[in-house]
């Protein structure tokens, strides 16, 4: 007994360091500070009304949506570079259906989201089954659907739709006199459900494990090929999502819609603390990944002089910082 | 002990890869509430069992039968359904997940569709309980030394059928078989025995537990039964205490078939001047223990020793494949820092690794792109081999270890092993090295390349390289080697000059008890 | 050497199924661009639609072959893109901050500052794969996201126009009758076949490509010859960045070089190069790029909406990576080819699929 005694003294002593929830705790301080950096510096400017902070996920409900599907996938240790070409796809789709086809909202709604899913479905068949990296295959996504875009239309199709207007228009008020539209609502509960089927649900577990050790989850008689394929199909059914939230912030569909916006759900993933190679990370850290990447918009924004470029820079940055972190952590924790 | 009817029996197993047999007319059987030792050096065949038996390899003949009734198992997971558990060396669990979890997955307690955490916490912590454990099972499996890791996977290997467990599903199922398969390689004195301590208490509960160990001292600790497997056959089953530890070694080890031409048994004797290489307290955590060793140009130094006893460890310590955490290293009479292969490479050491496809061959390349490899990667990439005698170095060695196909255009992967391991050789040779490091170098090749490379050892140290063979054959090593160094669970136990008193027997004497005056 | 046997070579030549792609692509636009093989000589300079495949796949044959060395010693590099956007930018930039535009020594400046960039951002790449041992994929993903930036930071967010001739001859200009570029991409062919053939380079690559442990212990400094190869591709990337600022006389941090990185990785796996490292191909490479390139044309002259290209792109990676899949292969072709398969792996697989069981510290 007492060598495990002192095996578990001594895991103790490691805990705080290796706890995964540290990379999230570290996200969240950060967009504390920016924050705080933010409402110093622009206080004359109104930052600090509540609803500076309630844009933030007005403005990036969409890539929340995109972001907590490509949490799915990159927990697995899969990585999903079709969610830009998808997102634009579905704007068009959902254009082209309501605008130019006539068909209500309510039905083209599904359409759009069963079309993402089944898309995410078969390249995670590809991926599993033919053992091609996911890499090659949702890029072979990428170029598929963003070219599907330009056979629909090559022109941008704008909405005037009176049911996308009025949910565009909706405002959902909030105590204090701040609102949030209905996209922000949507991305919040898609969001929690993501919470719930992560860490209440076998399914979610198995996310996890696959990420964990591939190898192990499926000699611990774990269903892997079934998960892999879930995890690629969710992917595709959040990207659809969030191309009808961005349908609906941007009323209309352009084939050039979110290109490259896979990068900054990756980057938002990464920077929330989830591990790129799969099997730690939170989809609250993506949260505060996609808060903050929106944030350092909204600073450039209210700095006024500085260029939207920036941003990117800022990004390429923090992956930067958060994959040196990364790094670090895994070291230690091999050793 | 009462001897009941076997809960496992397996008759005339026979296993073929691609022509080759692995297994042939094997008979293996296990009664419930012992250990069993299964043992057998490196090829014996012990991996292969194990494999048929959980379903990852088909069988290609033979019978199964569990409780007198025949099965056939297909898949690991049809095993473990049919109460079949295995411990695999490697812990096959998730790191990133808490213990519970570990313990518990694919098997959670649900309800309304939702994991119910407190109860999974509950169940978990109750099986720990039971086995003697005291864990915190909220924590990450890889916060956990390895040993404790090697603890839960066996819980989970067991707990599958427990009631405790809440096992629905396969209720009625619990573990009957428990396949240990080396659990204790990376586990230091104390560790093991908290895993015998469990071993036991489950082999008071009925389960039968198939044990491998590369130690002997703690296969006669915990074992009751053996059985012993040679080049893919059963050499024998015996009680433990039935059978010393030396008899037990030449089972293992066995005598080959004398088909080798006799070599003269004196060649040139070493430069007697300072050594080439001298090793000083040389060691690596979890490695091998500190070590003094000594070589000289012309001088062979063979090293004996079982499977696991740290052969391989210490030859890369020498060469500078693993860093070293204390003692020095002269070569030359220079204190050396080998902390890449480059370094001890640029001194003149080459060494041939035990895993020629993962560690030596790059199996895309071409014959001749692989012999100059070594050649070439001391230059650098901006002096490349003249065509002209790069092709006629590359012929010459073709020639003169007898490649074939003599085709320099041939792509590595598609030779067979003996040719591979001569270009390998070539490769090194081409180098001139002054002290080459052979581990295993006729391991899994056909006779007639081994008599070759062993004649090649002999003249190259004729000619005045200093050569450290390594084998698991001690006819091999005993025949070739001017001195004899014997390993034994990570330690260097003795060295001697060869000679008429260092016999078979008394190697064999050595690497079963360790000791040596 | 009989016909059947003389077929047989040819058919498993690993540039014949390459080669057959590109020659019945080509072949398909006969019968709508009746002069389509034409080439003619007009006010000295060569037209025609080989010509223009040849000019317009200038950039991505050049990205494509620094790519290759990339993937065959077992990593990719994504940040080519943005590499071509910065050094076209940055050149752009120091022509148009010049009093004469026209001025040689002034273009000539431009463009070694651009490489030099381009260089560093190779080197930068080279340094987190192989020091701190970052995952070539996210590792040039960095890049890959603030590259762009950094090329709009440089063009201030506008797109730079330049006026001149010296610039403009890089990616637009004839020499010699032929287009410019033509002689650049054989220049930089010529080097990079010499680079890697003549000197021992491209054995080093394939071997740390091939197998990484076994280059280690065979004393190969590894490190130094991936961060040479991705340096090597970031030149690349940034020579195909001058040449497409010069084909429109202008720098587009935005836009330029927008998913060559994608065109680039599809090039050199239809070549031939396992995307898993090793064995590499240039001359497949260039089939590669040509291949795209044509399909590109080809869609284009056939009448087919050019905005089905990508979608045509995508079916091809589908395919040439099924086609690569030994699973795909044994699933679709069945028995015999698992047959061959299995034959392939066996000499020496089963010695050493003896029990590996001594535990490596």
């Amino acid at each position: 007994m007492s060598v495990i005694e002192t095996l578990r003294t001594r895991g103790e002593g490691r805990r705080l360091l290796q706890d995964r929830r540290l990379p999230v705790l570290v996200t969240a301080a950060l967009f504390v500070v920016m924050f705080g950096f933010g409402a110093f510096r622009y206080q004359s400017y109104g930052f600090l009304d509540a609803q500076v902070f309630m844009n933030l996920f007005i403005d990036n409900g969409y890539l929340l949506v995109a972001a907590v599907g490509a949490t799915f996938v990159i927990l697995t240790g899969g990585i999903d570079l079709s969610v830009g070409s998808v997102i634009g796809f579905t704007t068009m789709l959902t254009a082209w259906l309501v605008e130019k086809q006539g068909l209500p909202l309510l039905l083209v709604a599904p359409i759009a989201l069963a079309v993402g899913a089944f898309g995410g479905y078969l390249m995670g068949y590809v991926i599993h089954h033919f053992e091609i990296e996911p890499f090659i295959v949702t890029l072979a996504g990428l170029f598929f659907f963003r070219g599907l875009c330009l056979v629909i239309s090559k022109e941008s199709i704008s909405i005037s739709d009176p049911t996308v207007d009025r949910l565009a228009q909706t405002h959902v008020p909030l105590p204090g006199g701040s609102f949030l539209s209905i996209a922000a609502v949507v991305s919040l509960a898609v969001l929690a459900l993501a919470f719930y089927v992560l860490h209440y649900t076998r399914f979610g577990r198995r996310v996890y494990a696959i990420g964990g050790n591939e190898q192990s989850a499926l000699l611990m008689g774990l269903p892997v090929a079934g998960t892999k394929i879930a995890v690629y199909t969710v992917s595709g059914f959040c990207s659809a999502l969030s191309g009808l939230l961005f349908t609906l912030y941007i009323q209309s569909g352009d084939p050039l819609h979110a290109v490259g916006l896979e990068l900054d759900a990756i980057a938002a993933v990464v920077v929330g603390g989830t591990l790129l190679t799969g099997g730690s990370g939170y989809v609250v850290g993506t949260l505060f990944g996609v808060l903050v990447l929106g944030l350092i918009k909204t600073l450039i924004q209210f700095e006024g002089t500085l260029s939207s470029w920036w941003t990117k820079i800022a990004t390429g940055v923090l992956l930067f910082a958060f994959i040196l972190i990364q790094r670090t952590m895994t070291a230690r924790r091999r050793t | 002990m009462a001897e009941p009817s076997p809960v496992l029996e397996m008759t005339g197993i026979v296993k073929e890869f691609s022509g080759t047999r692995a297994l042939s007319d094997v008979d293996f059987r296990l009664f419930p509430g012992e250990i069993h030792a299964l043992l057998g050096e490196n090829g014996a065949g012990k991996s292969t069992l194990i494999k048929v038996l959980t379903g990852v390899h088909p069988l290609d003949g033979g019978t199964v039968a569990l409780d007198g009734r025949p099965v056939r198992i297909t898949s690991p997971l049809q095993a473990q359904q049919a109460g079949i558990s295995t411990v695999y060396q490697e812990v096959n669990l998730c790191q990133n997940l808490s213990v519970a979890e570990n313990i518990l997955i694919g098997r959670e307690p649900v309800g309304g569709g939702r994991i119910r955490w407190k109860e999974l916490r509950r169940q978990a912590a109750q099986l720990v309980t039971r086995f003697g454990l005291d864990l915190d099972v909220t924590a990450p499996l890889g916060s956990y030394p390895l040993a404790v890791q090697q603890l839960v996977a066996i819980i989970r290997a067991v707990g599958s059928g427990d009631p405790a467990a809440g096992g629905t599903g396969d209720a009625g199922a619990g573990t009957r078989v428990l396949i240990l398969d080396e659990p204790t390689s990376s586990l230091d004195r104390d560790e093991v025995e908290e895993l015998f301590a469990l071993m036991r208490r489950l082999r008071g509960d009925g389960v039968a537990i198939l044990f491998v160990s590369h130690f002997l001292d703690q296969i006669y600790e915990v074992c009751d039964r053996m059985t012993v497997l040679r080049n893919g056959a059963l050499v024998g089953e015996h009680m433990v205490a039935d059978l010393g530890q030396v008899d037990l070694v030449k089972l293992m080890i066995g005598k080959d078939l004398d088909e080798l031409e006799e070599l003269g048994e004196h060649h040139g004797e070493p430069d007697t001047s300072e050594p080439f290489l001298r090793a000083e307290g040389l060691s690596r955590a979890g490695g091998i223990a500190p070590f003094d060793l000594e070589v000289r140009a012309g001088e062979v130094l063979g090293l004996a020793g079982l499977l696991g006893s740290g052969r391989t460890e210490l030859a890369r310590l020498l060469f500078g494949a693993d860093t070293s955490d204390g003692g020095k290293v002269y070569i030359r009479g220079e204190q050396a820092a080998l902390r890449e292969p480059n370094d001890a490479i640029g001194r003149g050491v080459a060494f041939l690794s035990e895993n020629r496809r993962t560690e030596g061959l790059v199996p895309d390349l071409t014959v001749r792109e692989n012999i100059i490899l070594a050649l070439q990667a001391a230059r650098g990439w901006t002096r490349p081999v003249p065509v002209a005698q790069r092709d006629e170095l590359v012929a010459k060695y073709i020639a003169a270890l007898d490649i074939r196909p003599a085709d320099p255009e041939a792509k590595t992967g598609s030779l067979s092993g003996g040719n591979q391991q001569k270009v390998l050789l070539a490769r090194w040779l081409l180098t001139q090295p002054r002290l080459l490091i052979l581990d295993e170098p006729t391991r899994g090749i056909d006779v007639g390349a081994k008599a070759e490379i062993q004649k090649l050892v002999v003249s190259l140290s004729e000619e005045g390289m200093a050569v450290v063979y390594i084998s698991a054959e001690l006819e091999e090593v005993l025949r070739l080697s001017h001195t004899v160094g014997v390993l034994r669970d990570r330690r260097l136990v003795a060295r001697a000059a060869n000679g008429p008193d260092i016999t078979a027997g008394r190697v064999l004497e050595i690497i079963a008890s360790g000791e040596h005056q | 050497m009989s016909l059947t046997s003389l077929w047989r070579a040819a058919t498993q030549h690993r540039l014949f199924w390459p080669v057959v792609a590109l020659v019945a692509l080509l072949v398909i636009n006969v019968p709508f661009t009746p002069g389509f093989f034409e080439i003619h000589l007009k006010s000295g300079h060569l037209y025609g639609s080989l010509v223009s495949i040849v000019l317009f796949g200038s950039p991505l044959i050049l990205v494509a072959i620094g790519m290759t060395l990339v993937i065959a010693t077992g990593g990719i590099d994504l940040s080519v893109g943005a590499v071509v956007a910065i050094s076209g930018a940055l050149a752009c930039l120091v022509v148009s901050k010049q009093a004469d535009q026209g001025s040689v020594a002034g273009v000539l400046l431009a463009f070694a500052l651009a490489l030099a960039v381009s260089l560093v951002c190779g080197a930068w790449n080279g340094l987190l794969v192989a020091r701190l041992g970052i995952q070539p994929i996210i590792a040039t993903l960095i890049l890959m996201v603030a590259g762009r930036g950094i090329a709009q930071l440089i063009t201030s967010g506008q797109i730079i126009t330049v006026n001149s001739d010296a610039y403009s001859l890089i990616g637009g200009g004839y020499w010699l009758a032929l287009p410019f570029s033509l002689f650049v991409v054989a220049l930089v062919v010529a080097l990079s076949m010499a680079l890697t053939r003549r000197t021992a380079l491209g054995l080093l690559v394939e071997a740390v490509g091939g197998n990484a442990e076994a280059s280690r212990l065979v004393g190969i400094r590894s490190r130094r010859i991936k961060i040479m190869a991705y340096m090597f591709c970031g030149l690349c990337a940034g020579i195909a960045g001058l040449m497409i600022s010069s084909n429109v006389s202008a720098a587009d941090g935005n836009n330029a070089g927008l998913w060559i990185e994608l065109d680039a990785i599809l090039a050199v796996v239809i070549g031939g190069t396992s995307l898993t490292g090793g064995r590499f191909h240039l001359g497949g490479t260039i089939i590669g790029a040509l291949i795209i390139q044509t399909l590109t044309t080809t869609i284009y002259t056939i009448g087919v909406p050019t905005q089905t290209n990508l979608v045509f792109k995508a079916v091809v990676v589908i395919v040439v990576c099924l086609m690569q899949s030994p699973l795909f292969r044994a699933k679709v072709f069945g028995a015999r080819a698992r047959r061959r398969g299995r034959t392939q792996k066996s000499p020496g697989a089963t010695a050493d699929a003896a029990p590996q069981l001594e535990v490596s510290p």
